[in-house]
């Protein structure tokens, strides 16, 4: 077990050791950040220029090999270099970093959570009224953008904080600018601005995840093993709970992983739109600005997220499978 | 027994599913310590009878009528009295025992879980209580098996700790569906053995659910025969066989191959026809379409059961008729001349010797790395002369398939030695090959599997031929003829595979086969997924095609019984390598080999008077994994022979690979110590 865990674990850092190195590549190729400084009034001397993009690591002129080895050679010391504006990528990647993480991981915790609940539930109610409704409601959030579902979910707090007369949502930015006031005036507005970036990323993971939950579940329903435990003598619910929830749960621990790549793009949509100014937000501004490096240290962060749901997906699919952990 | 009061009393039990009726009418009684034998074909409702008594039914089932259980009826309790019940006085045992564990929990918490789901008992009491069950049920180490997972476990072993769990309450009434289906034949002894020691330990009544009328014979008190989600006869076991009174019970009979050869001239009886779908019986009788005494009284109303004798029930109208009556008396038997052995000389269309082949144990995720290898064929011969079948035998796993694909592969093998038609396969050139290949076919287990579904049967029988080459205008005009070669109707060129039963699809890969006028003939497990009756017309086909057109057959089977009505020559393979080979007669009535002896025991006979008191060989354990390489005789860990040598002798096997030695005119086995040994007949 520990074996096969360790095994995951190294694999899981060549893929990401790879990820990033085509990544720096790619955008070294796609990006152009003389491009930045082009038109600008006054205008800066392209000498100047040239000198700018060598002090931060990125002029073309250089041989991209040259690049990317004085790149790595910083990086594999922690230091990511500096953004396209001369300021230090790794102060940025700490700023947005907790801002991205506090949204990424309620969001999806809560919105799994839910997600395999709703979808356990629905397949049990198979045809029922709540299953048609539930699955109705899946594929309609399913079909909508995101961007439009945060001006819904804007609307609604609007709508709500007029009747009610108060400012209760807030849904711009991830905190009240000025504020003072102790930990839990704080954490209350934290928390206030928290509300609609979080439902907005819990309900796609909600919508996505029930269904394939209900699929796994419908599967266990009909299974030979759930025919047995209730030939035992157990009771439907104590069966489904006991022997069917957990065999369930198996095929979707290969969906976390690749779910969460998904959700990971809808949060850089989620983010602007709520004016969060996290990685996603980052990712889009600095593509914008031709900023190779900030681009790549987006990518890093992608990449080691996606790569760590995977790793813990091995982890919930080798506690959940015997047959993994034997094998 | 008589007067005493059934334990399980179901009464007019109907159940039909969207409209559909599966089960129509069922009486049954269950006695105290009885084993009632539940036959019939697929589909004929006999697991939807067991699930019915058990409440199990799927929400979409309508079910009516009467089940009950010392007198208290079961229909209508709420599913919390059921829940009581179930696995508590009635347990099941079914058929597939790998899907029927949760796969994630252990196999000792599993049976734990069903005590004390009925006791109030601990947790560690119960798990005790397991590994004594399991222990019973004869699982080598129980304690420590006990906590391994299912899938750790193998068949016969998942089946045996099923068995634990349906007695662990000691309950009133055991019902075991096919539970032996899934299982080889030598596992199959073992498991029904087990079941029989576990029914009378508890003294529980069961109800067993088989299709096979040899397990039926070898372990039911009483039999009730199903046709069409009917009870067509009831009859004490010995009655039933000897004196049959109801013309599908009578077809039964005689549709099954024997591993004692029989009677007569070993022609089966074929039933005509295939089981109605349930969704359209015909009226009346629902038998009638197949019944050759059929008559338009029997097509006017459906017989009820009646009693004929004490104890046996039978529903058909002609039954006084039928007294002392055999089924070819009912059914007509096709006339086929019975091949004869002929001349050696012979030509040989194959010759296959010391074939090896084997496969990469491959491991790791990404990178995939050869941690040893599955040694599938290593040291099979076969031959096979003109006009001929041979039979390959074995039990699953023993490499039958890999050695039937290395022939067909015609390229030169690993190991040892292939020639087709008397062409060494090594030394072949690309035309060479592919005039081969058209002279030797394939037809397939899974008649539905191996057919175009998009392609008309006209398209598929002409396949073969276009790809050879033969101009559409001539292959059509084939077909009709190839139809009626295998009994089809040559008007149903231009149907779909779907159109068509299992048998008659069957019949169609068949046709495909013979398109081309092949000399061999390979057949993989042909009729193993058919029913009995149906089996026997496909058999009869095989035979009539050899005699007219001069086949030749290798013909791939774990059914010996099948083996012995169609082969003339037989090869029995253990773990990838031939231990017996010779003439048919000669090898199932002196079979040499301890494994063959072993085998050819656990075959159960459908002569219950025979079967009861027949030698047993019983062998113990599973076959070793083929990725082990062996010294000396690889069947030396499961040899009751070896077991009883003395030492000096064991060593020999111990050390020395046994080779195969003529004991016979064509008759060689491959033990040390080979001698005769007779186990179809009974014991005097
Ligand atoms: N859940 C179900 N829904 C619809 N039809 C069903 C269902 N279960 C069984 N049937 C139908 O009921 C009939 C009887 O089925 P059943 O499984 O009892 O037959 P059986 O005698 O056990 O067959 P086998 O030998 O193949 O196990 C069949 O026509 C089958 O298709
Ligand atoms: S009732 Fe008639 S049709 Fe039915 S089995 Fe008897 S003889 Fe045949
Ligand atoms: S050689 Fe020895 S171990 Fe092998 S079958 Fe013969 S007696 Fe048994
Ligand atoms: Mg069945």
């Amino acid at each position: 077990m520990g074996a096969y865990l360790a095994k995951r674990l190294g694999y899981y850092a060549v893929l990401l050791l790879a990820a990033v190195c085509l990544s720096y590549l790619l955008a070294s190729l796609a990006l152009d950040p003389r491009a930045y400084f082009a038109g600008r009034q006054p205008p800066i001397s392209p000498a100047a220029v040239d000198h700018h993009l060598t002090v931060i690591g990125v002029n073309d002129h250089r041989p991209l090999l040259d690049r990317f080895w004085h790149w790595a050679g910083r990086a594999a010391h922690g230091d990511l270099g500096r953004t396209i504006d001369d300021t230090s990528v790794n102060a940025e990647f700490g700023r947005r970093l907790g801002v991205s993480l506090r949204l990424l991981l309620i969001g999806t915790l809560l919105g799994t959570a839910l997600g395999v609940l709703a979808g356990a539930w629905t397949a049990v109610r198979q045809y029922r009224l709540s299953d048609r409704l539930v699955t109705l409601a899946s594929f309609a959030l399913l079909s909508t953008p995101v961007f439009l579902l945060a001006v819904l979910l804007k609307t609604g707090a609007i709508w709500f904080n007029n009747t009610t007369g108060t400012d209760l949502i807030q849904f711009t930015g991830e905190q009240s600018p000025g504020l003072t006031g102790g930990f839990g005036t704080v954490l209350k507005d934290r928390a206030v601005h928290l509300l609609l970036p979080t439902i907005s990323i819990a309900l796609f993971a909600i919508a996505g995840y029930s269904r394939y939950q209900r699929s796994t579940m419908l599967d266990v329903l009909g299974s030979d093993y759930l025919r047995t435990a209730r030939a035992k003598g157990l009771r439907r619910r104590s069966a489904l709970l006991r022997h069917g929830l957990r065999t369930a749960l198996i095929p979707m621990s290969t969906y976390f992983s690749y779910g969460f790549l998904a959700l990971f793009t809808g949060a850089t949509f989620t983010e602007t739109i709520f004016g969060w100014h996290g990685m996603g937000e980052w990712f889009i501004s600095s593509i914008n600005k031709n900023d190779v490096n900030s681009v790549v240290a987006v990518n890093v962060f992608a990449a080691v997220v996606v790569l760590l749901s995977g790793f813990l997906a091995d982890l919930l699919h080798a506690a959940l499978d015997p047959r993994v952990r034997h094998a | 027994m008589g007067g005493e009061d059934p334990v399980l009393r179901v009464r007019d039990l109907r159940v039909a599913f969207g409209g559909v009726d599966a089960v129509r009418g069922v009486h049954l009684e269950l006695r105290r310590g009885e084993v009632l034998g539940l036959v019939g074909e697929s589909g004929s409702g006999k697991s939807t009878i067991a699930l019915a008594v058990l409440g199990l039914l799927p929400d979409s089932a309508t079910v009516s009528g009467s089940v009950r259980l010392d007198g208290v009826e079961l229909r209508g309790a709420g599913d919390a009295a059921l829940s009581r019940l179930r696995g508590n006085r009635i347990a099941m045992v079914f058929q597939d025992p790998l899907s029927a564990f949760t796969p994630v929990h252990r196999i000792g918490d599993q049976i734990a879980e069903t005590i004390r789901a009925h006791r109030d008992i601990s947790r560690r009491a119960a798990r005790e209580r397991a590994v004594e069950l399991l222990d019973l049920v004869g699982i080598p180490e129980p304690r420590a098996r006990a906590a391994a997972f299912p899938h750790e476990f193998s068949g016969g072993m998942r089946q045996r700790a099923m068995i634990a769990m349906a007695v662990a309450n000691e309950p009133d009434v055991l019902l075991a569906d096919e539970p032996t289906t899934a299982l080889d034949v030598t596992i199959q002894a073992q498991v029904l053995d087990v079941l029989r020691t576990a029914q009378r330990a508890t003294g529980a009544a069961m109800l067993l659910v088989s299709h096979d009328l040899g397990v039926i014979a070898g372990t039911a008190d009483r039999v009730a025969v199903m046709y069409a989600g009917r009870i067509v006869e009831t009859a004490p076991v010995h009655e039933l066989f000897a004196a049959p009174r109801m013309p599908y019970t009578l077809g039964l009979i005689g549709a099954v191959p024997r591993l004692d050869g029989g009677t007569g001239t070993g022609m089966l009886v074929p039933i005509p026809g295939a089981p109605p779908a349930p969704g359209a019986l015909p009226s009346g009788c629902s038998f009638a379409p197949r019944c050759p005494l059929a008559d338009d009284v029997c097509r006017a109303a459906e017989p009820p059961l009646r009693k004929l004798a004490d104890d046996h029930l039978v529903a058909c109208r002609k039954a006084e008729e039928l007294q002392g009556a055999a089924p070819a008396d009912v059914f007509p038997v096709p006339e086929v001349p019975r091949t004869p052995a002929g001349p050696d000389d012979r030509p040989e269309v194959l010759r296959v010797t010391g074939l090896v082949k084997t496969f990469p144990l491959l491991k790791g995720v990404a990178f995939k790395r050869r941690v040893g290898s599955v040694y599938a064929v290593d040291g099979i011969d076969l031959r096979v002369r003109c006009g001929e079948t041979l039979a390959l035998v074995g039990e699953s796993g023993s490499g039958k398939t890999t050695a039937l694909f290395e022939v067909l592969g015609l390229s030169a093998p690993e190991g040892g030695s292939i020639e087709v038609l008397g062409q060494d396969v090594a030394g072949l050139t690309r035309q060479q090959a592919a005039a081969l290949r058209g002279r030797t076919q394939i037809v397939f287990q899974d008649p539905m599997a191996s057919l175009d579904p998009r392609m008309t049967v006209a398209g598929i029988i002409a396949e073969p031929l276009l790809a050879r080459g033969v101009a559409r205008a001539e292959a059509a005009r084939r077909v009709p003829e190839l139809l009626r070669q295998v009994g089809l109707e040559p008007g149903h060129a231009d149907r779909f595979p779907h159109e068509f039963s299992g048998g008659q699809r069957q019949r169609i890969g068949i046709a495909r086969a013979l398109s081309v006028r092949p000399d061999l003939v390979v057949l993989d497990e042909p009729v193993s997924a058919l029913d009995v009756s149906v089996q026997a017309g496909v058999l009869n086909l095989l035979r009539r095609l050899k005699a007219e057109l001069g086949l030749a057959y290798l013909f791939v089977s774990h059914d010996l019984s099948v083996v012995r009505n169609i082969a003339d020559r037989v090869s029995v393979v253990y773990l990838g390598r031939t231990v017996e080979a010779g003439a048919v007669r000669e090898v199932f009535e002196r079979p040499l080999h301890p494994y063959t002896q072993a085998l050819l025991s656990a075959v159960p006979l459908p002569d219950p008077g025979v079967e009861r008191r027949r030698a047993r060989v019983l062998l113990a354990g599973d076959p070793p994994s083929p990725t082990q390489r062996h010294t000396g005789c690889r069947f030396r860990a499961r040899c009751p022979l070896h077991a009883e040598l003395a030492e000096a002798d064991r060593e020999r096997c111990v050390r020395e690979v046994p080779q195969p030695v003529p004991h016979a005119d064509d008759h060689v086995a491959a033990c040390h110590f080979a001698r005769p040994r007779a186990v179809l007949t009974a014991e005097a």
